[in-house]
């Protein structure tokens, strides 16, 4: 036993300690993930890897404004079924291939061709890509769409070397070749993925950090402890329970924006048999004003999330303010039940086996039950209750959209009659012709002044009850100087310093 | 009856018991709820997203042909791909292997240092305070939850004192130091866990032999204390130890579910359970399989190891 420990402690006082020149950012990921080809990718975590690696045709501000990336600027056409695309000089994919409008028009097609791609229906709109001039490109589209260009600041944006896409075809995932600041090294499958500088980027001076290495840590505990020891410098989607942890430390730091998504309850209005039920307005109406928003997100997540009504946050320029998180009047849910001629009120919520959604399903039973409702709570696996959802065999269910840096794809496929994720079977036709009208108008403005009319009116007919949105924390050392939060929770590394 | 005929007659067996454990985890995971191309294609649901899925792995074919299909590449060893990853099971598993085998073999060598050595005293020492503190750290080391030891452990040793890394795992060729000190912890963990389990079974064992009459024997002939216990006694207690040794490896072989999760170790244990919570069949199937395999080799070890060593079983097996 002496000897064995004897010849441990020796290997490890011989054994060198690495070189640490480079400078190393180590990040924990709530899950490791999935294929890391942009156009089959669909884990939220593969987008933190791809911010390093994968450049795309525009990115989004903090405060939701679409800037050019790879693009340098855009000039819609006049009926706005066309959006021409100016494209960076001189910027070239890790592989060396050149970066130009061949190469655009490559990616699109790609993504709208490749079986099983993710990205088809987000630019489905695309008619045709026309290669102008090297440099320039324009995207003709079937109907006008200006929420493309918040398609183009996520993975349909995102540029892979064609050079590198023919030769790996299915298999790219596994050896990504982009046009980002950071080059694929190595991945460990739920062990870890490297990226590393390049040496030729065409803004490398923006980009300090050597080498980031991304490591997936599911325990939340473990992932705490990791980034309390030093082992990683940053977290991403911190638990609200782990908050207090991280404030009292004083070498951490933690940020939290509002998220762009929110949580929900869509309630059957017309899909099925089920609807039966919650098909009369007032019922659902009753439903609402039962809720106490507030007290919900007081009580179980202590005032880290946000009350919420609409299909954006509070803190969105497109919140509709003359819409507000409305006040708990129980006399008046009971009254519009009995004028429903349902006063004993009784359905089904599902609720997934997920902490938070439990918590909350036990409190808005609570509430419902001082106004005569009785909710009966049916616990159900996630894919199997969005499954039912889909098929209508649902009475209410608990669940939740990550939400879209562009408004639109907040609200356009779940409100409109013939939408893909209109559950529901919610159908009005005012509410239609407004939400696709602002599809066509690119003022700011002006589509706010849609989306609000469009808010008033789904606020009467409650074909879903949204309740509040997340706060995206990320935990950070002190080391890591120059980090902005970003609302979609990915981390942007221009601009990133570790300090020693 | 001959070695090699009785290693043969085992090997036979170990056939149908893999396609038992086969059959048995493929009909298992239809049993799974939710679709895992609709667990894949995630909140957007994209109904031809879902079907180009579907196609690809064979999910809209019959269980039948999609077990036909999967076996046929067994067969010449082709696992298939991760549905989420698109990385070929292949690799995945020989990547996760040689990280299972360490934490095993760490594992199991704690075990014995502790159990054996703790299992000897309590025998020695019945009734004393050595064998009520030995009784204590081995129900201790069989009752205490791995997440809550394997959490306790990164707070003092990695938050705390700055010793070891919480997480993670280095392989011992890219950097030894830095392998050993990221497989310390786990290893530990999973090593108390076993050792509890050796020292209960070594003390009666080793109860058991030193009352026999040749123990007796031995004293009455003057031998020193020190050889009879370890000579006379142990040796012979040993060989139940091997076959529970054996069981105990395989178990650490087929992953340490818990204990890869705290401390982030990429082994079989983690890949079984992100491909049970991803609906990622190709890699649940390759990982039960393949431990499946490991396990029945290992006991088959075991059983050649007695074979040799107790003549008498040669005619009766």
């Amino acid at each position: 036993m002496r000897t064995i420990l004897t010849a441990l402690t020796a290997i490890l006082l011989l054994c060198p300690a690495p070189a640490t020149a480079q400078s190393v950012l180590r990040i924990g990921l709530n899950d490791d993930p999935d294929a890391l080809d942009p156009t089959i990718s669909r884990a939220y975590t593969g987008r933190l890897v791809f911010a390093a690696l994968c450049d795309k045709l525009f990115d989004v501000t903090p405060d939701l404004k679409i800037v050019p990336q790879l693009a340098t600027g855009y000039e819609w056409a006049a009926d706005r079924k066309a959006i021409t695309l100016k494209l960076h000089p001189g910027v070239r994919f890790q592989d060396g291939e050149p970066f130009n409008a061949e190469a655009v028009k490559f990616n699109i097609e790609r993504h709208q061709t490749t079986p099983g791609s993710f990205r088809k229906s987000e630019i489905a709109e695309i008619q045709s890509v026309e290669v102008v001039n090297d440099l320039t490109v324009r995207f003709h589209l079937s109907q006008p769409l200006v929420p493309l260009l918040a398609a183009l600041t996520d993975r349909a944006g995102m540029m892979v070397s064609p050079k590198a896409a023919k030769a790996l075809g299915d298999k790219l995932g596994t050896q990504p070749v982009c046009a980002g600041p950071y080059k694929f090294v190595q991945r460990v499958a739920q062990g870890k993925i490297v990226v590393e500088k390049v040496a030729d980027y065409w803004d490398k001076g923006a980009f300090s950090i050597d080498r980031i290495e991304f490591v997936p840590i599911t325990d939340s505990s473990s992932r705490l402890a990791s980034l309390r020891s030093g082992d990683l410098q940053m977290i991403e989607r911190v638990s609200p329970t782990d908050l207090a942890e991280i404030r009292g430390d004083s070498k951490l730091k933690v940020t939290g924006v509002p998220e762009l998504g929110y949580q929900m309850i869509p309630l059957n209005v017309a899909n099925g048999p089920k609807s039966k039920t919650l098909s009369d307005v007032r019922v659902r109406q009753a439903l609402d004003l039962a809720i106490d928003r507030e007290t919900l997100v007081k009580t179980v997540f202590n005032n880290e999330y946000i009350a919420g009504n609409q299909f954006v946050s509070p803190a969105s320029p497109y919140y509709d303010k003359k819409v507000p998180v409305a006040k708990r009047d129980v006399a008046k849910a009971k009254q519009l039940l009995k004028d429903a001629g349902q006063p004993n009120l009784n359905f089904t919520l599902v609720v997934p086996p997920e902490r938070d959604r439990q918590e909350a399903s036990l409190i808005l039973q609570a509430m419902w039950s001082e106004a005569g409702i009785t909710a009966n709570l049916q616990t159900q696996e996630n894919v199997t209750m969005l499954q039912s959802g889909r098929k209508g065999d649902f009475e209410a269910y608990f669940t939740f959209w990550s939400g879209r840096p562009d408004p639109d794809g907040n609200i356009y496929s779940f409100m409109t009659c013939k939408g893909a994720q209109n559950d529901q079977h919610y159908c009005n036709q005012d509410v239609d012709a407004l939400l696709t009208k602002a599809r066509q108008v690119a003022d700011q403005a002006e589509r706010k002044k849609l989306y609000d009319q469009a808010t008033e009116l789904i606020k009467k007919d409650v074909p879903r009850l949204i309740l509040w949105h997340r706060r995206v924390f990320t935990g950070f050392s002190t080391r890591v100087q120059g980090f902005t939060p970003y609302p979609d929770g990915i981390i942007r590394f221009r601009g990133l310093k570790l300090a020693n | 009856m001959a070695l090699w005929l009785y290693v043969a007659r085992r090997l036979a067996v170990l056939v149908p018991t893999l396609f038992f454990v086969s059959v048995l985890i493929f009909s298992l995971q239809q049993l799974l709820p939710g679709d895992a191309a609709v667990a894949l294609a995630g909140e957007e649901n994209d109904p031809e997203a879902v079907a180009a899925i579907r196609a690809r792995y064979h999910l809209d074919r019959p269980v039948v042909v999609q077990y036909g299909i999967w076996l046929g590449r067994v067969l010449v060893g082709d696992f298939g791909e991760s549905l989420r990853s698109r990385i070929p099971v292949r690799e995945l598993l020989a990547s996760k292997l040689p990280v299972t085998v360490q934490l095993a073999l760490c594992s199991m060598l704690i075990a014995l240092c502790i159990g054996i050595p703790a299992g000897i005293l309590s025998a020695t020492r019945k009734g004393t305070v050595v064998d009520v503190a030995a009784n204590f750290f081995a129900l201790s080391g069989l009752s205490v939850p791995h997440f809550w030891l394997g959490i306790m452990l990164i707070l003092l040793f990695a938050v705390r004192l700055g010793w070891l890394p919480a997480s993670g795992y280095v392989p011992p060729w890219e950097n030894l130091r830095q392998n050993l000190t990221t497989i310390l912890l786990p290893s530990f963990v999973l090593g108390t866990g076993v050792a509890g389990v050796i020292m209960r079974h070594t003390r009666s064992a080793m109860l058991q032999t030193l009352g026999a009459d040749y123990v007796r024997t031995a004293r009455a002939k003057s031998v020193p204390e020190r050889l009879v216990v370890l000579k006379h006694a142990l040796r012979n207690a040993l060989i139940p130890i091997i076959t529970l040794g054996a069981i105990e490896f395989g178990r650490l072989l087929s992953g340490a579910v818990l204990t890869e999760q705290v401390f982030a170790i990429p082994g079989f244990g983690k890949l079984l359970v992100d491909g049970v919570f991803n609906r990622d069949y190709a890699v649940v199937q390759a990982v039960v399989l393949v431990s499946a395999g490991l396990y029945v080799l290992l006991n088959l070890g075991a059983d050649v190891l007695y074979f040799l060593a107790n003549p008498r079983l040669r005619g009766t097996t």
